[in-house]
């Protein structure tokens, strides 16, 4: 019988290929549960879910609390806006409260690198890491791939570009460790200012030259320019931007080969890619976002099943 | 381990033809009725009954899901292994439906217990009734009974039912294992 080799899911780079594999296999089950006419299984009937969200977040929120829905678990929400935390209550202080409450399973997001492998050694609780700072986002790379399984049936050997601001981007990171654990190509694309010094030491090659990247690629990660996070200027201006990596339809037809497009959203139209991109048959962006909720299923699934009674 | 079989190749095959009439005799033309076999071990007779009832009883348009429990089972987390789950195809609606749920051997009750829970969420059946190869009947946890059954069995706990199919083992066989 197969089980996951870890804990808690705290970033790609604690899992091995079988965890990978397993994760999917589960998310098919998933898959099928939530296109039933009733889209709910029983399974985490006893099991309590904190999601803690100590930063903004649309998608990867409401997709971990339908996730946690369907599988009938009990739900605690959180955000770091209207809580204590601004008050000045230390995160394990937090935590440990919300652990007081019969929490088995923690959903975090979090802005500083590595807040849930801290957490993880404090709290007696399934972690699941919803992002942590510009680190990882595992469970956005698992979906990402998973989407491309399912599209192109395999991610062995298939080129995939990352294509943006991946200096800030947890989801590069974590995409980078997810595709290489599965035997796929990566390359990194976007200005040299928005691209870590040592990322070639990562085994990824980096193009600076958007439709280089876009010829040699089967799939298209494109990431948004995460403004927030800028202190300074890493471009002259947005216009100047989107003229070097904007991704728009008059490049895709200008290809030899139908490349897929995939964002993890937000996106920001007519800046990293078009609309008609964003809305065109190449584009999986809509998959992505159903294929987050069978994942993130999954995830739960696998790591509530440690949990002894 | 000592094993003793209980039925036989020719014995399983005359017991499939007889819960074939059976199930013909109540659903005639099978319309409105749907078979539904539980996964993984359900899935044989199903399709063995479903290939019987097409091929010599000439029912057309006979509609088979496959099932899977996984979710469902009230042993989540109570188990040392991890329960594995396996595919779920049932294409067609099961409202307003007769369901015959399938499986090979009737035990405890509570795979059928979470079958039940389970088909639900396809619909609201208008009737479900079960049908197995292999009815334990003093080992029931939950107070389900079948329906249709093959062979009634008074294994006692220490004693395990094997069934093996031709897909899977080559024969049609049922054994029952005693540990010494």
């Amino acid at each position: 019988m197969k089980h996951l080799s870890v804990n808690h899911l705290l970033g790609i780079k604690y899992l091995n290929k079988s965890d990978i594999d397993l994760i999917f296999e589960t998310a098919d089950h998933f898959k099928e549960v939530i296109n039933r006419p009733i889209k709910k299984v029983p399974s985490l009937r006893d099991i309590t879910i904190a999601n803690l969200f100590f930063e903004n977040s649309t998608r990867t929120k409401l997709s971990f609390e339908i996730a946690e829905k369907r599988l009938s678990a009990d739900i605690l929400n959180f955000s770091a806006a209207q809580s204590s935390v601004k008050k000045g209550e230390t995160l394990i202080d937090t935590v440990n409260n919300i652990l007081s409450m019969k929490v088995d399973v923690i959903v975090m997001r979090h802005p500083n690198v590595g807040a849930g492998v801290f957490l993880s050694k404090h709290i007696d609780a399934k972690i699941i890491n919803a992002g942590d700072g510009t680190h990882e986002h595992p469970t956005q790379a698992l979906l990402d791939s998973y989407s491309i399984r399912e599209k192109l049936g395999n991610v062995k050997g298939k080129k995939v570009v990352i294509i943006g601001d991946i200096l800030h981007s947890r989801v590069a990171l974590s995409n980078i460790f997810a595709l290489q654990l599965q035997g796929a190509e990566v390359k990194v694309c976007g200005p040299t200012t928005l691209i870590p010094k040592h990322i070639a030491s990562l085994g990824v090659t980096v193009e600076t030259n958007l439709k280089k990247a876009l010829e040699w690629c089967d799939v298209a990660n494109v990431l948004r320019v995460q403004n927030e996070r800028m202190d300074i200027n890493y471009f002259p201006s947005t216009r100047e931007y989107t003229q070097l990596f904007g991704i728009n339809q008059q490049i895709l037809d200008n290809l030899d080969k139908k490349i897929i497009i995939m964002h993890p959203g937000p996106i920001n139209r007519g800046v990293e890619i078009t609309s008609d991109v964003a809305d065109s048959s190449q584009s999986i962006i809509l998959n992505q976002v159903e294929n987050g909720v069978a994942i993130r299923m999954a995830v739960i699934y696998l790591l509530a099943q440690q949990i002894k009674r | 381990m000592s094993s003793k079989t209980l039925l036989n190749s020719k014995e399983i095959e005359i017991i499939l033809h007889r819960l074939a009439c059976q199930l013909i005799e109540n659903h005639n033309d099978f319309s409105n009725t749907v078979l539904i076999g539980l996964q993984p071990r359900g899935t044989f007779l199903a399709n063995r009954l479903k290939e019987i009832l097409t091929e010599q009883y000439h029912i057309k348009n006979l509609k088979l899901g496959l099932l899977d429990i996984t979710f469902y089972r009230d042993d989540f987390r109570r188990r040392e292994e991890p329960l594995e789950a396996t595919n779920t195809t049932i294409d067609f609606l099961i409202e307003d439906k007769n369901v015959i749920l399938i499986d090979d051997v009737l035990f405890s009750g509570r795979s059928i217990r979470a079958g039940l829970s389970a088909i639900q969420d396809f619909g609201r059946p208008k009737l479900v009734e079960l049908l197995v190869l292999i009815d334990r009947r003093f080992s029931r946890h939950l107070p389900i009974q079948p329906n249709y059954k093959g062979r009634q069995v008074d294994a006692i706990n220490q004693e395990k039912v094997k069934v093996y199919w031709k897909e899977t083992h080559n024969k049609d066989a049922v054994y029952i294992e005693h540990n010494t």
